[in-house]
């Protein structure tokens, strides 16, 4: 294995990336805690709902994926579960829900705390586990929920009549949330608002496209912290100077010939699946103290969402990764490989996402195939720790490292 | 050159003691394996079967579950590496290893050098592992190594369709009530690991030679149900349980050999 070089690192530098970033991340927490204060409206908002959306309009909302990854990382996941679970939901539902719902009665967690919500908004096109999720919500707390139905996509492009379909449904959800707020649409404020995101889902795909220098800049792991922000904030001008700077001290990284991946890169694979939030230092320690970087994942590109207009919008919405078929998602994490050297893939068999995971035994295959490249899953959850064996991940990581040693 | 392998299971403690990476002189096989007194005992007794002391070797490795808490050797391997170096070096025309333990199974394939290429392994549940078996055998009353002799017996082997070994065993117990022959329910139980097994080994390509390893490999009521499944003979050896342990001797020889 790979000696772990320890060194003493100098305290944040407030300007760096890191720190804006973790700023920015923190405050999208306490804003909406503020609004909340002042009297304001906030949203519950799911992670690949157009974000766009609430930003023109000027409201406050929170995220609950990021709020129970961030209640997972910090370790009591399974106190949430159980809450839930002993309301009758099942084991076999999304952690993220079983959390989501159990915060939504007992409305404390000192590990990640946020305001309560006055209105949801939902979009499927992530899965179709959300809609009950949020409809449970809505009628647990009696506010109105917003439902935007983006169909799983069996063809390779977006047709005119899906784009006709989704951008009626963003209309409508505009009007439903003028009325539920007050709050008055500006088409003016929108393309400022569209103009930000690309420019930070601009900026956030040149820094995760770093990772094809080799050595990579960064530590994959790096992306899983950051990509918080392009979750909950990419509407925002400080997350799009923020990631702007991301991008330039990788480059930095590159050309100082220095990593935030703090020991040798002996070896380079792309992580498949939502990270492991419970046992997250377990597995970023299984790989790093085997010099092993995560230099890819779409799960950090999936947040960077490019269009030029309102139609295209629509289109982004309808080509994250879960809503796409088989071969387009394949031929995207192909990309990845083959852009960024990957060596080995990692496959988070995620007990909690059933779509992703269920896609991905066939997809993996086909990936290994196409991109010569050995391939190796682990059984885990994206918050449920219970889901997770140490012993069986680090002989699976292990095995994954010996046949990329033989094939050098 | 007298290199060690030591393979550390959930359930036995192996170890081998090999000279110049060809002859095994020495053996143990305990049962007890992580957080037991076992592996020490196993380290004793295959240096005695070898008339060694840990001196004489210029090498060891350990592998297995156990292998990250074992401090004394000098490499530590997986054991999806060792099960296919040592499979390789019994049957040189290997391609393709199903070796089901006491807590989980695994399906390695090498290239014709014996190099391990990919592999897949179950998920975490206990069914299609030695820990099933031990459960059915513990409710029947019945050793596992007396399991092959029942198959060969069986008219009608039973259906057991859960694939949870809990579920498994009330349908079992329900079978049993229900008056199926003993011979037919032990035959549906090895079918039943068999299938799971088989499954898994379907998902990789399946090259011949196929080999098994592990301790379900000594029932041949598993493994003759196993060959059915995927339609591929398998090869045995009496020494399938201590593969893990072979290959974990020949990696120590290998590193010692590139060293020089």
């Amino acid at each position: 294995m790979a000696e772990e070089v320890k060194k003493k690192r100098p305290p944040l530098d407030p300007n760096s990336a890191k720190a804006r970033l973790g700023k920015i991340a923190a405050e999208a927490y306490s804003s909406a805690q503020e609004a909340k204060a002042r009297g304001e409206m906030v949203g519950w908002c799911s992670s690949n709902f157009p974000v766009e959306i609430p930003e023109t309009l000027g409201l406050a909302v929170v995220y609950p994926e990021n709020q129970a990854a961030g209640i997972a990382a910090r370790g009591a996941g399974e106190r949430m579960c159980n809450i839930s679970e002993a309301d009758g939901y099942s084991n076999d539902i999304c952690a993220y829900a079983r959390i989501s719902l159990a915060y939504a009665k007992i409305k404390s967690a000192p590990e990640q705390d946020m305001p309560q919500p006055d209105f949801l908004l939902c979009c499927n096109n992530i899965c179709n586990c959300m809609i009950k999720w949020y409809e449970n919500l809505a009628k647990e707390l009696n506010i109105p929920m917003i439902m935007i139905d983006i169909p799983f996509n069996p063809d390779y492009e977006v047709s005119d009549a899906e784009t006709a379909y989704v951008r009626d449904q963003f209309r409508a959800a505009i009007a439903q949330l003028e009325e539920i707020t007050g709050k008055k649409w500006s088409e003016e404020k929108y393309n400022e608002v569209r103009e930000i995101s690309g420019r930070t889902s601009r900026a956030w795909l040149k820094a995760t496209a770093c990772a094809h220098y080799e050595p990579s800049p960064f530590n994959g792991f790096d992306l899983l912290n950051h990509m918080a922000v392009m979750v909950t904030a990419r509407g925002k001008i400080e997350a799009a100077e923020a990631m702007e700077k991301l991008h330039q001290e990788y480059e930095e990284n590159h050309e100082k010939g220095v990593s935030t991946f703090r020991t040798e890169e002996k070896y380079r694979i792309m992580f498949e699946g939502i990270a492991c939030w419970p046992w997250l230092r377990v597995t970023s320690t299984g790989l790093k103290s085997r010099g092993i970087n995560m230099v890819t994942t779409i799960y950090a590109d999936a947040f960077g969402f490019i269009y030029d207009d309102f139609d295209d919008m629509c289109r982004a919405y309808c080509k994250v990764p879960n809503a796409i078929n088989l071969e387009y998602a394949r031929d995207k994490r192909v990309t990845l490989c083959k852009n960024n050297k990957v060596e080995g893939l990692l496959v988070h068999t995620n007990r909690s996402c059933k779509l992703w995971s269920g896609f991905m035994y066939e997809m993996s295959r086909q990936i290994g195939e196409e991109c010569d490249i050995p391939v190796a899953s682990f059984d885990g959850d994206q918050a449920d720790p219970r889901n997770f064996s140490e012993a069986q991940y680090d002989t699976r990581v292990q095995g994954l490292m010996e046949i990329m040693e033989a094939r050098k | 050159m007298y290199t060690f392998g030591i393979d550390i299971g959930s359930t036995t403690s192996k170890c081998v003691v090999m000279e110049d990476g060809q002859n095994i002189v020495g053996t143990s096989l305990l049962v007890g394996g992580i957080g037991t007194k076992s592996p020490e005992r196993a380290v004793n007794e295959a240096l005695e079967s070898a008339g060694l002391t840990w001196n004489d070797l210029a090498a060891t490795a350990a592998t297995g579950y156990g292998r990250n808490r074992y401090d004394e050797a000098d490499y530590n391997v997986s054991e999806l590496s060792c099960h296919g170096l040592g499979a390789h070096h019994t049957f040189p025309t290997v391609r393709t290893i199903i070796d089901i333990g006491g807590q989980d199974a695994k399906v390695i394939s090498l290239d014709e050098k014996g190099r391990m290429n990919n592999f897949l392994m179950n998920d975490k549940c206990a069914a299609g592992t030695g820990r099933f078996l031990d459960v059915m055998a513990n409710i029947l009353v019945v050793p596992v190594d007396e399991f092959a002799a029942y198959c060969e017996r069986a008219k009608e082997p039973a259906k057991i369709s859960s694939t949870c070994t809990v579920f498994a065993e009330s349908e079992v117990i329900s079978q049993l009530a229900n008056g199926v022959e003993m011979e037919d329910l032990i035959a549906g139980i090895c079918s039943s690991v068999a299938v799971r097994v088989g499954n898994l080994a379907k998902r990789i390509n399946i090259v011949p030679d196929v080999c098994m390893s592990g301790g379900v490999a000594q029932n041949a009521g598993v493994r003759n149900a196993l060959s059915e499944t995927i339609g591929q003979p398998i090869l045995f050896s009496p020494q399938a349980q201590l593969f893990g342990a072979i290959g974990a001797a020949l990696y120590a020889y290998q590193k010692q050999v590139n060293k020089k």
